[in-house]
């Protein structure tokens, strides 16, 4: 009540509290509004900049390596920065170094793999465990509970990472993998869980540290989602002898099902953008697309971020320009991926969950 | 604000057969999920933990890193001058924005989002989908080359702002959105303008809220290291306000950068850095969690 109050009181009757001088204040006070709104425009334009921003920068900086890579730069797998001692070469009247042949396919390959290893490991674990703490979990365990995955959230990139690579990744590949490894046949698909399963750093590692950290984008909108369903239909399926399973698939998951996709598909952004953690678990490997799912290899952000180092020293540039070029193919694969996501987020607003808006 | 639909439980399950089992099977995996995560988040951070104690030394705090030995004074200090600066830079810009998509945005006659609003709504969102080392290597390429900056403090904020913006601006806009209209109303009843009711009643009440997005935004913005690699770079010295032309040190580049060095006293400094990374974190969650117990309680009084 506190608020209004102290709102009641009639607004600036007294010019002496104020510690402004007495002009400045007639002038905020007449023109209040109007500063708000023009304050307002202006910060709302900011993100627009920024995108702005920075694509335009990333396209200019990646033409030079577009006009030499050319459209190959998507399929080749060779990664080699050319003789940075040698005479360099124009190509197109860009200047690069001897024998430069950059290719990203890869490292185009291994964001997608682990993103959708993260993915699949991702959602039902999310999805489950907000299940379990919103329908079975009493709210006193719940919310310390709910706590834990708010704490996943916020851990820096670096600290998981950090565990993967001496924690997490060597255990994995000691007790884990070879399990998996020695008990696969070797048919068509699964012969890609076949043995060598590596030292902890790679494919399989990355998918597993990245689900962990999209985990709780869905687990948080999940849980959310799951509370506003109403409770009758739900208590109406419970009365009509339902158990457990049938009202979560055929009432509660049915209600929020395109808001989960939503969230899944936000994950999925994360997880391809994703770079320190997996630059730590992954091996960091270029040039070569992982044989097995146990195999080191690289993803596009990590490749900038461990490169950018040794790139700065071509004195051509040409290096930098190609890593523009990645992340400028980075860029693209995420920004389409999120207006997936809002495009199935907005569906779910004009469609779904008629009962639950009151 | 609606107390949450308690669970609707059912001791034992309905059904005979299949029915029965797969409604076991089902309790259990969900059971399973929940402990499978809060197991492995509750392993990852004892297990970070536990490396750094035995490691921990208190001169960390006032010495200042040589080469890969020292203490990391440089990189505590540097830690908070970057969240202040995004404090400030990115705070300010957040909420503003967010008022502005709540408050602000004039909705159409038919009651949607005008064009504009939600084009750059739009751009919000994408931005906060956007990798964050894709910004870094932006910021190195157009702030430290291209401006001729050097790695510094300024592009590390600009980058940093960049990234945060659209959490603060989601908040905020969450935050407002939770004020009853009530209070709106009433305010305009007694004669307040939009702008005095914006600022006397409505932030007012959605002040909690904010602050916790603000405290989150903080939480990411100081544990993030690819977008400040390539912009603030590294220094052993400790910071000042210079903001371009001097880099900066913080506290997430020695975990990323001496952890794998062969000598044992950059492990110590990056086992340091991560303890001291956990609690920073931690400290600003449970910061962020009783701000919002705190307002929920106060809340459900005030309906009761």
């Amino acid at each position: 009540m506190t608020t209004l109050a102290g709102t009641t009181e009639a607004p600036h009757t007294d010019p002496s509290r104020d510690p402004l001088p007495r002009r400045a204040v007639t002038f905020l006070r007449t023109h209040e509004e109007r500063m708000w709104h023009w304050g307002g425009r202006a910060a709302a334009v900011i993100p627009l900049v920024a995108l702005g921003f920075a694509l335009t920068v990333l396209i200019v900086k990646a033409m030079p390596a577009v006009r030499v890579n050319g459209l190959g730069f998507l399929t080749r797998t060779s990664w080699n920065p050319g003789s940075t001692y040698g005479a360099t070469v124009r190509t197109n009247g860009v200047a690069h170094p001897l024998n430069v042949s950059y290719g990203a396919w890869p490292m185009v390959v291994g964001t997608v793999q682990s993103s959708v290893i993260a993915v699949v490991l991702a959602v039902p674990l999310a999805v489950g465990a907000a299940f379990a703490l919103t329908e079975r979990i009493p709210r006193w365990l719940s919310r310390p509970l709910g706590f834990t995955i708010e704490v996943l959230a916020g851990i820096p990139s670096v600290i998981i990472g950090l565990w993967g690579v001496l924690t997490f990744g060597p255990w994995l590949s000691n007790n884990v993998y070879p399990l998996i490894a020695d008990n696969v046949p070797d048919v068509p698909v699964l012969r890609y869980f076949l043995p060598p399963v590596g030292h902890g750093q790679g494919l399989a590692t990355s998918g597993i540290i990245l689900a962990l950290m999209i985990v709780p984008i869905i687990a948080a909108t999940t849980r959310d989602l799951f509370l506003q369903v109403p409770p009758l239909p739900r208590e109406g399926a419970v009365a009509l002898g339902m158990t457990d399973y049938e009202v979560a698939r055929k009432v509660t998951l049915r209600w929020v099902s395109s808001g989960i996709i939503g969230a899944t598909v936000l994950g999925l952004a994360r997880a391809l953008g994703e770079t320190i953690a997996v630059a730590m678990v992954s091996g960091a490997i270029l040039g070569r697309v992982a044989p097995n799912i146990y195999a080191s290899m690289t993803t596009i952000a990590a490749t900038i971020v461990t490169q950018l180092d040794s790139a700065s020293t071509d004195g051509t540039g040409f290096a930098v320009a190609t890593l523009a070029e990645a992340a400028l193919v980075l860029a693209v694969i995420s920004v389409l991926v999120n207006v997936a996501a809002r495009l199935i987020i907005s569906r779910t607003g004009r469609n779904g969950a008629p009962i639950g808006r009151g | 604000m609606s107390s949450a639909p308690s669970p609707i439980t059912t001791r034992a399950l309905p059904g005979t057969g299949m029915r029965r089992i797969y409604g076991y099977v089902f309790r259990g995996l969900t059971y399973l999920a929940l402990i499978l995560l809060v197991g492995l988040s509750a392993w990852m951070v004892l297990g970070v933990v536990g490396r750094a104690i035995p490691n921990w030394q208190w001169n960390v705090l006032w010495t200042t890193t040589k080469g890969t030995g020292g203490g990391l004074l440089n990189a505590i200090l540097g830690t908070l001058l970057l969240m202040v600066g995004v404090f400030i830079i990115a705070g300010t810009i957040g909420v503003m924005g967010g008022i502005h998509m709540a408050e602000l945005a004039k909705p159409r006659a038919n009651g949607k989002m005008g064009r504009v609003s939600a084009f750059l709504r739009t751009c919000t969102e994408i931005l906060a989908g956007f990798p964050s080392i894709v910004l870094g290597y932006v910021g190195y390429v157009a702030l430290v080359v291209g401006l001729h900056w050097g790695f510094s403090l300024l592009p590390a904020l600009i980058i940093l702002s960049m990234m945060v913006i659209p959490y603060i601006a989601k908040a905020t806009e969450g935050a407002l959105r939770q004020v009853p209209t009530n209070y709106r109303e009433g305010a305009e009843a007694l004669g307040m303008s939009t702008g005095y009711s914006l600022r006397k009643v409505v932030l007012k009440t959605a002040l909690p809220g904010i602050t916790t997005g603000l405290l989150l935004a903080l939480a990411i913005a100081s544990g993030e290291t690819a977008p400040l690699l390539y912009t603030a770079n590294w220094s052993d010295q400790v910071p000042s306000l210079q903001l371009i032309g001097k880099p900066v040190g913080y506290l997430t580049y020695p975990v990323w950068t001496f952890y794998n060095l062969p000598e044992q006293s950059a492990h110590t400094l990056a086992y340091d850095a991560a303890l001291l990374l956990v609690v920073l974190i931690f400290t600003l969650l449970i910061t962020a969690r009783i701000i919002v117990a705190r307002t929920q309680r106060n809340a459900e009084g005030r309906v009761a």
